[in-house]
């Protein structure tokens, strides 16, 4: 007690400087935490911020037993797991091969280019997307020069999972490769001389100086990935999906949204999503858990 | 040492693979500027695609002379200035504060900070919230929540904790105050840090959308990207074109088109210029955080 009335005489002014930000993170960050409760509570709109009274598990019982919870769970998994799988190793592969231009201006032209996406609003995204799978479109002028009849892509199911991850690698790849760029850089020299001595040949060097070499940022940004796996670009889907491909494109965000915002059934959206974040830290714990244990990095 | 033959052919596909990569990240771009300046019946027949067929000005002309248009892109320029200002301040403060090693309770500081980027409230609490704190319909609604971001905030740190112990030890014997030293010395050292992350938070101020979506309930308050979303949706097409329905829809094309190029405008004409401080920050924010 002795020792906190000395920090604060000698360092009010510091303290000082954190009491705005130190409300921001308790009102807009740690509040929200605590108004989860309202996943167990009947809440009125306009009401309580935390609800009128327990229900229990009421809501967790609801939305278990609803049939289109299931569906935008499956649709969630699916475009998770298919993101997962384009958008983690992409950004190593360009890595890599930008690695291997000499051509000093070259490289920093295909960067700067590649990294452009990432600036863009999401909101202008969407609609470079729109333009580009619409009728008119540059994709179905592609079909009919070879004879095929225009697709209607945007309004059919069966295609919402493909132009949702192309859009996905279209803005997110070129970013994705600063940090594996960065790690690149950090390989000792003197590791591929060895190799070289050895009889590596450009690829063997590749495979057992570079990828050992990255392998640190693989694991860090793989654990990330699997985290954020179920929060599926809420906003993306939210911009591109429209009633006739919710079989394919509704996902668990958008869907509590709907509940939620669009309908008002606060508390049953608001257990829906404490569901959704409590897989996802799971996700991320044994992610960061299995590293740990098997290739020997982690998080934390 | 010589190129094996293998590894000239291994070049020769790498640059095509690259040519192919700028070519693929570049061509919406160039698609979208041709159908901004062609003829509606042009785009409608799909013909446009790297240059504009039917060349005209109409449509440019007619975004720019709708008034709601400008008055949600003005919006979106207030909302970023004072989101911008606000967001430099609070995370300049805070950060200067976690820099100081010898602070009592700096890690529980550190802490609440870097708990919030793996727990959030989620969508409902935060909606929740903000409306029953009456933020609805107000600027504060696009500002508040978003006011600190935790990885701008590592970024500042790592940068404070660099500076030399010493600069601030002279200021200290010259009798200033932890103020004074933030304002006088500190500050004018940290320039490019600072630059940096007024860049990082006015990008991502401009591009935001879902919290104008979501919050402002009139449309004159909007943002100019939840103008660009209504027009995509096809919710609207903008007070101008909404009197004849059906030209509304023959000339919607292009018209998304001119407005997705004005939306992203200051961004790509900046872009050039700035993205190696993003680059830089972005590299900071790693090895630190």
């Amino acid at each position: 007690m002795r020792t906190w009335r000395r920090a604060v005489r000698r360092d009010w002014q510091l303290y000082s400087l954190a009491v705005l930000p130190l409300l921001f993170f308790v009102v807009f960050r740690y509040l929200p935490m605590l108004g989860n409760v309202i996943a167990f509570r009947r809440y009125q709109p306009g009401g309580d911020l935390f609800g009128e009274y327990w229900v229990g598990l009421r809501y967790f019982r609801m939305f278990l037993t609803d049939p289109t919870f299931w569906q935008v769970f499956g649709n969630t998994v699916i475009i998770g797991a298919l993101t997962l799988l384009f958008c983690f190793p992409l950004p190593v592969v360009l890595a890599l091969l930008l690695n291997e231009v000499r051509r000093r201006w070259l490289k920093g032209f295909v960067q700067t280019v590649s990294y452009l996406p990432h600036f863009l609003s999401i909101v202008v995204v969407a609609g470079l997307v729109l333009q580009t799978v619409s009728v008119d479109g540059v994709i179905n002028q592609g079909l009919t020069a070879v004879g095929h009849d225009a697709v209607a892509f945007i309004q059919d199911p069966g295609w919402f999972r493909t132009i949702y991850v192309s859009s996905e690698i279209w803005q997110t790849v070129g970013w994705g490769t600063i940090l594996y760029l960065a790690a690149l850089t950090t390989i000792d020299d003197d590791l591929y001389q060895q190799a070289k001595v050895d009889g590596a040949n450009r690829w063997r060097q590749t495979w057992h100086v570079t990828l050992p070499g990255i392998r640190p940022t693989m694991v860090t940004l793989l654990i990330l990935n699997i985290g954020t796996f179920l929060a599926v670009g809420f906003e993306k889907v939210l911009l591109l999906y429209n009633p006739l491909t919710y079989p394919t494109a509704d996902v668990i965000s958008t869907y509590l949204y709907r509940v939620g915002v669009v309908s008002g059934s606060f508390s049953y959206a608001a257990a829906i999503g404490l569901f959704e974040s409590v897989i996802g830290l799971t996700l991320v714990l044994s992610a960061n858990w299995l590293s740990r244990r098997t290739v020997g990095s982690s998080l934390w | 040492m010589t190129p094996t033959r293998g590894y000239r052919v291994f070049q020769a596909a790498n640059g095509v693979v690259l040519t192919l990569v700028v070519v693929v990240t570049l061509f919406p771009f160039v698609n979208i500027l041709a159908r901004s300046f062609s003829g509606e019946h042009a785009i409608r027949s799909g013909q446009v695609t790297l240059w504009p067929r039917g060349f005209n000005l109409t449509t440019p002309h007619r975004v720019m002379s709708d008034s709601l248009f400008w008055t949600n892109y003005r919006n979106t320029v207030v909302y970023t200035v004072v989101a911008t200002a606000i967001s430099i301040v609070l995370t300049t403060c805070y950060a200067y504060v976690l820099s100081k090693k010898h602070l009592k309770g700096r890690g529980l500081l550190v802490g609440i900070a870097v708990l919030t980027m793996f727990f959030n409230g989620g969508l409902i609490p935060n909606y929740v919230l903000v409306s029953s704190l009456g933020l609805r319909n107000t600027l504060w609604a696009i500002v508040l929540p978003n006011a600190i971001s935790v990885f701008n905030l590592l970024v500042m740190k790592a940068f404070f904790e660099s500076l030399p112990p010493e600069l601030e030890e002279a200021a200290a014997v010259d009798g200033l105050g932890t103020y004074g030293t933030l304002w006088r010395i500190v500050l004018p050292l940290s320039k490019a840090v600072i630059a940096t992350m007024l860049l990082f938070y006015a990008v991502s101020f401009w591009n935001s959308w879902f919290a104008g979506f979501l919050y402002m309930d009139r449309q004159e308050l909007f943002p100019v990207t939840v103008y660009l979303r209504n027009l995509i949706a096809g919710a609207t097409t903008g007070s101008d074109y909404s009197t004849a329905s059906d030209t509304a829809l023959q000339i919607a094309a292009s018209i998304q088109a001119v407005t997705i190029v004005l939306t992203m405008l200051p961004v790509l004409l900046v872009y050039p210029f700035v993205q190696r401080f993003f680059v830089s920050g972005v590299l900071l924010g790693a090895v630190k955080g």
